[in-house]
């Protein structure tokens, strides 16, 4: 009991931090800033205030521990922008039609590149386009990621400064891949804290395809929001690449509205972090949405990785997809909840989930929770997860044939997580993934060799 | 080549092998025929280094050197292949891609460089014709969704590219038709040469029809109770092995 009312205090205490900050990051917008934003940010706020950090009580939260960041003291950052490497990152946007460079929440406009896009397409920094476009931003803006419910889509929205808004109009289709980098570097300062913000948005008819990437030095908080709204008929691949510092924290919800007939992916790549949440939400609201959501999680060491989907069919003759593969070494624990919710009236749904894991070592941690909600009578909806270890009589016939028992597990552990990878259509990312596994996978060169 | 002096094994706490001994000189094939449960493939897999067998006496020497010491790597790079009684279905991983790690690793072992993408492509085709397989099968991944007769092709098939110096095959001909039976013998009969030595684990006398044996051993109750030429696989076919478990009891009640 003691315990109990001791951590309420200490989460409340977290939470007031944000909010007795919240006035002074008013005062710094720009006066210009849309009476309507600032608006949706007194909201936000005040739901957080009400919310306050999630606790091991909330159903949402009962497996992942935010207690590390509602006691953390983070800073929003206000110097002038710090030299990142960016070596790391850079193989990942080759060939890419823009890269944008946020670095510690602002867009820096000496590393990011346009290259020629397509008449009318947009791909700019949300602050930029707050001031000089509002009608590109307002309409969309929070229309989609809810805060009532999510404490940390509330904290993004009353305090969200940049990110990116990539607005494709309709029929037209952007060929190369835009990149999106999210880059913290909080050495010599305090722990800082980004709320990245962005906004997609794919006109009728329309293809893009977008990575972003999250990486950084040192111990920090990034807690992004991404907003999709795919137009009718369009086609959007979206990637993620998650490579925090083993000593961040990442919250992340990517929220997903759908038009009719629109074919939406989303391929999360969650390697880093200390403490890892990607919320992805999707609302299929329209008929004949073919809706793909992959994951590949590789958590070691002591890791958190949490990844809570929710697709809600609120319509009729759409699919959905769900692929999420975990490989767990050392002491990490990853989380996966899947829920689909169909809709009454939403006939002739498609949907399914599947949730793998390979635990690698006998202290990691996976949990699984598929949920199925359905409130229609003609639908097909199929769920399976796994837990499991390398197969032994697989190990034993591959060392039968002369490979080594390190090479024969790391070969096994590839191939476990290879169809998420080879799905991976932007081929920068997917060469990037492989060379990772490579690299970290015990005996990498023989892997390399035989796959 | 080998020698296998009074071999005890046993899984979990039960003897299986008690007391083997069998010598397979260089160059020759034997049989080892035994009903269901006489201990032929705990004795195919203790020899492979399947680590689910204790072995709680006894020796194997390959070629001077103390097999039981080695792990199952080690005894393939030596030079030692065994075809799995079942195959092993592995998602994800190429049998072709696989076969090349594998046999890079073997030559690495002797002291011979990486073989190159090119020379490995026209070292497969020519050995795939051996066995008849299929191009598509080698890329898939290893054995799955392959059939019954696939999956026995393709050990032989791996055992052709690895060029072992002693094969055992464990139960290779059960659940093949004629056609595939034959293919298989083949492909055995091409690779049997002078310094490449045998070891035939079946059921059936069948087998031995297209793999001609130079000597057939009986496996009774972990013991070999009767060695012989290939005709004794013929007598077995006749008699069964009943006659020789009566035989073999005499002795445990004298």
């Amino acid at each position: 009991m003691t315990t109990d009312v001791l951590r309420t205090s200490e989460v409340l205490t977290g939470a007031a931090r944000f909010a007795a900050d919240f006035d002074t990051f008013l005062r710094e917008l720009p006066a210009s800033e849309p009476a309507a934003i600032t608006a949706l940010r007194r909201m936000a706020i005040e739901r957080f205030v009400t919310l306050g950090f999630p606790t091991l009580r909330q159903e949402e939260w009962r497996q992942t521990n935010v207690g590390a960041i509602a006691q953390g003291s983070f800073v929003r950052y206000e110097g002038p922008e710090p030299t990142v490497d960016l070596s790391r990152l850079e193989p990942l946007a080759e060939g890419a039609a823009a890269r944008l460079v946020f670095v510690n929440g602002r867009l820096s406009q000496r590393l990011s590149t346009l290259g020629e896009l397509p008449a009318g397409v947009i791909v700019a920094s949300l602050a930029e386009a707050l001031e000089k476009a509002p009608d590109k931003v307002e309409p969309w803006l929070g229309q989609h990621a809810r805060f009532d419910d999510h404490p940390f889509v509330a904290l993004n929205t009353a305090f969200l400064r940049d990110g990116a808004l990539v607005w494709v109009p309709r029929g037209v289709v952007v060929e190369k891949p835009i990149h999106l980098m999210f880059v913290s570097n909080s050495t010599g300062s305090e722990p800082i804290v980004t709320f990245p913000r962005n906004l997609f948005v794919a006109g009728e008819n329309s293809q893009v395809t977008i990575v972003e990437t999250y990486a950084g030095e040192g111990a920090y908080f990034t807690c992004p929001v991404t907003e999709l709204v795919a137009g009718p008929a369009s086609v959007v691949d979206h990637y993620k690449v998650q490579i925090e510092s083993r000593e961040a924290f990442h919250m992340a919800t990517f929220q997903i509205e759908a038009e009719r007939s629109c074919a939406p992916s989303s391929h999360s790549i969650s390697i880093g972090g200390a403490l890892v949440r990607n919320d992805v939400n999707a609302v299929l609201d329209g008929e004949g949405i073919d809706c793909i959501l992959n994951g590949l999680y590789l958590g070691e060491g002591r890791q958190v990785i949490d990844n809570h989907m929710r697709v809600e069919h609120a319509k009729p003759h759409c699919a959905s997809h769900e692929l999420y593969k975990g490989v767990l070494d050392g002491a990490a624990r990853s989380v996966f909840n899947g829920l689909i919710h169909v809709h009454p009236g939403a006939q002739k749904t498609d949907a399914k989930q599947s949730n793998r894991n390979l635990l690698l070592s006998s202290n990691a941690i996976a949990n699984s929770n598929p949920q199925l909600e359905i409130f229609a009578d003609d639908v097909k909806c199929t769920h399976g997860s796994t837990v499991g270890q390398l197969d032994e009589d697989a190990i034993f016939y591959l060392r039968s044939r002369g490979i080594g028992q390190e090479a024969a597990r790391s070969l096994l552990t590839y191939a476990f997580a290879s169809d998420i990878v080879e799905r991976i259509k932007v081929e920068p990312v997917r060469r990037d993934l492989e060379e990772f596994l490579f690299a970290r996978l015990p005996q990498g060169e023989v892997v390399r060799q035989a796959v | 080549m080998l020698q296998i002096k009074n071999l005890h094994v046993s899984v979990e706490g039960n003897e299986i092998l008690r007391g083997i001994d069998l010598e397979v000189p260089t160059g020759a094939v034997h049989a080892i025929m035994g009903p269901n449960g006489s201990g032929k493939s705990t004795l195919a897999r203790v020899l492979a280094g399947q680590d689910a067998y204790e072995v709680t006496d006894g020796q194997v020497i390959f070629d001077g050197k103390d097999l039981l010491e080695m792990d199952p790597e080690e005894r393939a790079r030596e030079g030692v292949f065994m075809a799995f009684q079942y195959p092993v279905e592995i998602p994800g991983v190429s049998n072709t891609y696989f076969l090349k790690a594998a046999l890079n690793a073997v030559r690495k072992h002797r002291g011979l460089p990486e073989i190159d993408a090119m020379e490995f492509l026209a070292l497969v085709r020519q050995k795939m014709k051996l066995v008849q397989m299929e191009e598509t099968l080698l890329h898939r991944p290893v054995n799955e969704g392959f059939s019954g007769g696939e999956k026995k092709r393709n050990e032989i098939f791996h055992m052709a590219v690895l060029e072992p110096r002693f094969a055992v095959l464990d139960e290779t001909d059960s659940g093949l038709d004629i056609d595939a039976l034959r293919i298989v013998s083949d492909g055995v009969n091409v690779l049997r040469q002078q310094d490449r030595s045998f070891l035939l684990i079946t059921h059936y006398q069948r087998l031995l029809n297209y793999i001609v044996p130079d000597v057939v051993h009986v496996l009774l109750d972990g013991r070999i109770v009767r060695s012989g030429g290939k005709e004794l696989a013929l007598e077995l076919e006749e008699k069964g092995y009943a006659w020789l478990e009566e035989a073999a009891a005499l002795p445990v009640g004298a």
